[in-house]
């Protein structure tokens, strides 16, 4: 699949919370296949402190309007300067990347599960699903009802099940306790979120005799496997998250 | 036509930008984006005799106008790129250069005899001045003996273009230039990373899990600049230079202070296009100001001064 570097303009900068919003932005021309799971590069003009591309999960694709939505969480200089940009200004990103969610094989039972701001590129993967003729079962965790990113979207793709740490909606605690996963087997899962929910995920699949894929989000430069810089390590040794990832099935990590 | 060709020995480039080893894969990573074959060289990602796992992570943090990384040197070793990446580096119409590295002056010898036998490879850079690895790289390039010696002994056995990377970790550079030409080196590539180290304050420890790591990008434009004119006015090797360039304005600074040739680096993280752009806006600087032959600014800021 050939990667681009193309000049996107922003359709919409909506904040959800104080911390978090959708940036919505169009390209010029068709976009080409694009897999859920994978991620762009954008570049953050002005300023030697942010020097190095920010990596962001595809969130949603609309085929109509060629554009692709992001969902940010302020974390840092970087993304407060995205989060500031206005309707009709200009990023340049450098895409698709990395690899993708696998399909879940017939008949099989799966769930998505994710966290927080982690939840990015399960909205794409639900719908893809969905197209595909699958019917996705959605987990998502959050810290507490103020924190729940739009919801709408993800029920109206298939049922949604809900935790917040505090209790505040939906079932208390965090995802891994959701009576779900107690009630029901998943052959499969498929997981993104904060890193120590990542691995309680994967510590309960281990356990379940589950296939799980999980999406990690490692320190990355250049996002097409140069720098060497994103590793993570596997039974195959050190494999670059942007390349050889973002997506991993658990039995391919050591963490 | 302005001419930007220039030669190493024998060898000759159609152009003086080449892109720096470690920041350019092996250049098929950026197929989609130019065609590699414009440049005048691709230095491909440092290999060592065995294979290497490189440095756990975290082994990159962003600073102010640029980098510090500690990848180690990560590569899949000699006998997997004589395998599976040599054929692959075979069609680009280009020099394709080898960037070898060792923890014994015998591993750089074996490399060197190694790559002496690949044809397509046209010249190999000595790397001595990786500041990542625990046993050899920079060891080498910071002892003013070990260096002759490393220089001399890949010199015995290797009888095509013998480039040096010199490092920036040292009192005096130039000292390291003089031994290398002394030594028979064909050329001095310079600057590698320069040592250094950030705290994540957040965390109360080091950014990178190696503590330090070299530094790379804009910020050390200034001081890579320094070096390579102090080495310009004291070998007559050619000189190529790099150290943060992202543009061609960056680049016509180096030639100016007397580089023959310059190495794009980092800047291909943040621009997988910005080697060609670079070439580009030399070539466009050049026939505007209507030079014939890019020799002709080649350390002209000595006839300045």
């Amino acid at each position: 699949m050939a990667k681009r570097i193309e000049d996107f303009t922003i359709r919409e900068n909506r904040r959800l919370s104080n911390d978090i919003f959708v940036l919505e932005i169009s390209g010029n021309s068709y976009l080409p296949e694009l897999r859920p799971g994978q991620f762009v590069e954008v570049r953050i003009d002005g300023s030697p402190e942010t020097f190095l591309r920010r990596p962001l999960s595809i969130h949603d694709v609309d085929r109509d309007t060629n554009s692709i939505k992001l969902l940010v969480q302020i974390a840092g200089k970087g993304t407060e300067k995205l989060s500031m940009l206005k309707t009709g200004e200009k990023i340049n990103i450098i895409y698709p990347l990395g690899n993708s969610f696998s399909m879940p094989e017939e008949n099989e039972h799966f769930l998505l599960v994710g966290g927080g701001c982690g939840v990015a590129p399960l909205l794409f993967l639900a719908k893809h699903l969905l197209v595909q003729g699958y019917s996705p079962e959605i987990l998502l965790g959050f810290r507490n009802r103020d924190r729940i990113i739009e919801l709408d979207e993800y029920q109206s793709i298939g049922p949604v099940y809900l935790t917040t740490e505090d209790g505040s909606k939906g079932e208390k605690g965090y995802v891994t306790s959701h009576s779900v996963l107690k009630n029901e087997h998943f052959d499969r899962i498929y997981c993104c979120g904060p890193h120590s929910m990542l691995q309680a995920v994967a510590g309960y699949c281990q356990r379940n005799n589950t296939e799980c894929e999980v999406s990690l989000e490692n320190l990355m430069a250049c996002g097409i496997g140069v720098c060497l810089c994103c590793v993570v390590d596997t039974v195959r040794g050190n494999l670059c998250t942007c390349t050889d990832g973002p997506v991993f099935n658990i039995k391919e990590l050591k963490w | 036509m302005v001419n930007l060709g220039f030669s190493i020995g024998a060898l000759h480039f159609k152009n003086p930008v080449l892109t720096a080893s470690g920041t350019f894969g092996y250049g098929s990573e950026f197929d989609d984006f130019i065609d590699v074959s414009r440049l005048g060289g691709i230095i491909l990602k440092g290999t060592t005799l065995e294979p290497r796992e490189g440095n756990p992570y975290p082994r990159m943090a962003e600073t102010a106008a640029g980098m510090l990384n500690s990848v180690g040197l990560q590569n899949k070793g000699i006998e997997y790129f004589e395998e599976h990446i040599y054929p692959k580096v075979m069609n680009y119409d280009t020099n394709v250069i080898a960037n070898i590295n060792g923890s014994y002056i015998e591993d750089y010898i074996a490399l060197a005899e190694r790559f002496n036998k690949l044809e397509k490879i046209t010249a190999i850079e000595l790397n001595i001045s990786c500041p990542n690895v625990k046993m050899g790289g920079m060891a080498f390039g910071t002892n003013p003996d070990s260096a002759r010696a490393v220089v001399r002994g890949v010199r015995a056995v290797y009888s095509k273009i013998l480039i040096v990377k010199l490092s920036p970790n040292v009192t005096d550079i130039t000292e390291f230039a003089r031994i290398a030409e002394e030594e028979g080196a064909d050329s001095v590539s310079l600057i590698n990373t320069l040592l250094g180290m950030k705290v994540d304050i957040a965390a109360l420890k080091p950014s990178l899990a190696t503590v330090t790591g070299g530094l790379s990008g804009p910020a050390v434009k200034p001081v890579a600049l320094r070096m390579v004119w102090q080495v310009a006015n004291t070998v007559k090797i050619p000189v190529i230079g790099m150290g943060g360039i992202m543009n061609a304005g960056d680049a016509l600074e180096f030639f100016m202070a007397g580089a023959d040739a310059v190495q794009i680096g980092t800047a291909s993280f943040t621009d997988p296009q910005a080697s060609v752009t670079v070439l580009e806006g030399i070539e466009k600087y050049l026939s505007d100001k209507g030079y014939g032959d890019i020799k002709e600014i080649v350390g002209i800021v000595n006839k300045k001064r």
